[in-house]
């Protein structure tokens, strides 16, 4: 973790409300699941974002411009800069798992891009279920083919199958050894019910970022546990909804 | 140049100690860098059992500041003396303050004495301000009658010296610290956060799952400022200065109107290096305001 100033190399509008950010600087290495902490001019706590991707001394941050501090950052322009703070978090831990299922809902599907491409340097194609409200919402999907086998589906049918994720999970016939789920909460709640084989990466309003103010606990069966610190990533038998 | 002020029997290198609930128990902040630089720390507020304290959310930002409503979530005092302290003493050598919640007088009575024979530990701070615990906390701060019961209580089983932390969220804080003084408070702190509420504009339901919080941050300095300058006014006993404190020239300021020593507190959440900042950039500042000595200059507001 470490507190930096990146500068804008890029800010792509992907769909009505999704961008695509990328931002430059000295850039630890990143794990997947880890996020950055990105300041906004004129308001006055940070905004935590999962990095979709890492390489080269760029990350990138996938986001939708929903409040008043994303739609800030949708006017950032090539050579603007933010103080962030980077690779905070534990990320995924991919460590003994041959069949992995990512499972993205909305803009949750961000870090699994990156760690797409971790499962891939290991030798191994993930299946990659996005599930989004409508077709409206959808991004990134021909770069989810690129790293592995895409499954889809949507609220209203417009992309892929119709129904919620899991709905489409049992649809699709999908096996795995562990799911890494990214998404709205009654999402990873859902899922968690249905397979305790899986990891959750969670969200929280936070206040700092980085464990001093206790903003973000989550009640987890070992105890109270941070969003930003011992998170964002919880594994799936552990989180208590 | 003299940045060495005296709080409670103890000397600090200097007035700048993170606040309550900023910072943690302070190893946190050793990853971003050598904390040994601080005056004094004060611990994240500790009561008598575990507690996982508000549902979540527990944040929400505002203009100049932010509104928390944690609900003095921390491990429960034997964990603290036993382990925190522990971690804390690996990187930190000097000492500390201990910040103490309740609900009840007897939980404030046994958490503070647990602290006793915590050598790292100079001084016991009493939150009875808390505006997010359901019972107690910010009631022991409100009522007068009830803050000094508590205060004579307190000091009968600590052997530590006893700060207490004030609330803003009363008509007149004075009528609180001299309260708390005439019981026997060794010294006060001020001010806690102020209540406030944020509603979420799309769901037009409130942001904080407790409803309301506490609000902090620099819109919150000169409210802060205000309080500290009455305060010292009213009693003779030390006054630490708190509340929307981001620099240097804010230190110099709170120390004019009556501050000992001061906290810094939603500064470290923005900043995580903000204290190590403001104590690099102080004796610039001292200089540039033609100041010698930070003892110096406690209330000097209000000479003349």
């Amino acid at each position: 973790m470490k507190l930096t100033t990146l500068e804008v190399i890029s800010n792509r509008q992907l769909n009505p409300r999704t961008y695509e950010l990328i931002l430059s600087g000295d850039i630890p290495p990143v794990k997947s699941g880890q996020f950055a902490d990105l300041a906004v001019k004129g308001w006055f706590l940070k905004r935590p974002f999962s990095i979709a991707d890492c390489e080269g001394g760029r990350i990138t941050v996938l986001y939708k411009a929903i409040g008043g501090g994303t739609r800030e950052m949708a006017g950032w322009k090539k050579g603007d800069t933010t103080d962030a703070l980077v690779c905070i978090g534990e990320g995924f831990d991919t460590s003994a798992c041959l069949k992995p299922l990512l499972v993205g809902g909305g803009i949750g599907a961000a870090p699994l891009y990156l760690l797409a491409k971790e499962f891939n340097a290991m030798g191994i194609t993930p299946d990659i279920l996005l599930a989004f409200r409508d077709k409206e919402e959808a991004y990134y999907i021909d770069e989810f083919k690129a790293l592995g086998n895409v499954y889809l589906s949507t609220d209203n049918g417009s992309l892929g199958y119709k129904g919620n994720a899991l709905e489409a999970l049992k649809y699709y016939n999908l096996e795995f050894d562990r799911y890494y789920a990214c998404g709205p909460l009654p999402m990873l709640k859902a899922f968690a019910e249905y397979s305790r084989q899986g990891q959750l990466s969670l969200e929280a309003r936070m206040g700092c970022g980085f464990g001093a103010c206790m903003g973000c606990s989550i009640k987890t069966k070992g105890g109270p546990k941070r969003v930003c610190k011992e998170g964002p990533v919880f594994r799936a038998d552990e989180v208590i909804f | 140049m003299d940045l060495r002020v005296n709080l409670l029997g103890y000397t600090l290198d200097n007035p700048v100690i993170p606040a309550s609930g900023t910072f943690g128990f302070g190893y946190e902040f050793a990853e971003f860098y050598d904390i040994n630089c601080l005056g004094s720390i004060s611990l994240k507020g500790t009561t008598l059992e575990p507690r996982y304290g508000n549902p979540l959310p527990r944040i929400a930002e505002c203009p100049s500041g932010l509104l928390n409503s944690i609900g003095l979530q921390n491990p429960g005092a034997q964990k603290v003396v036993t382990e925190e302290l522990a971690k804390l003493g690996r990187v930190y050598g000097k000492k500390v303050i201990a910040n103490v919640g309740g609900s009840a007088i007897d939980d404030y009575v046994q958490t503070a004495s647990e602290f006793n024979n915590a050598d790292s530990v100079f001084a016991i701070e009493l939150n009875i301000s808390c505006p997010n615990v359901k019972h107690g906390g910010m009631a022991f701060g409100t009522d007068p009658k009830v803050a000094a019961e508590l205060v004579r209580e307190v000091k009968k089983a600590s052997t530590k010296p006893v700060m207490v932390k004030l609330s803003p969220n009363v008509t007149d804080i004075t009528e609180l610290a001299k309260a708390v003084e005439g019981a026997g408070a060794d010294a006060v702190s001020l001010i806690n956060t102020l209540v406030g509420m944020r509603i979420d504009l799309r769901t037009a339901k409130p942001i904080l799952s407790a409803v309301s919080g506490g609000y902090s941050g620099p819109g919150v300095f000169p409210v802060a400022l205000r309080m500290v300058y009455q305060v010292k006014k009213a009693v003779g006993i030390p006054v630490v200065g708190m509340g929307g404190i981001m620099t240097a020239y804010d230190v110099i300021e709170m120390m004019y109107a009556g501050a000992a020593a001061v906290m810094v507190g939603t500064a470290n959440l923005v900043n995580p290096y903000a204290c190590r900042d403001i104590i690099a950039s102080l004796p610039r500042v001292m200089e540039e305001l033609n100041i010698s000595s930070l003892k110096e200059i406690i209330g000097r507001a209000h000479n003349g």
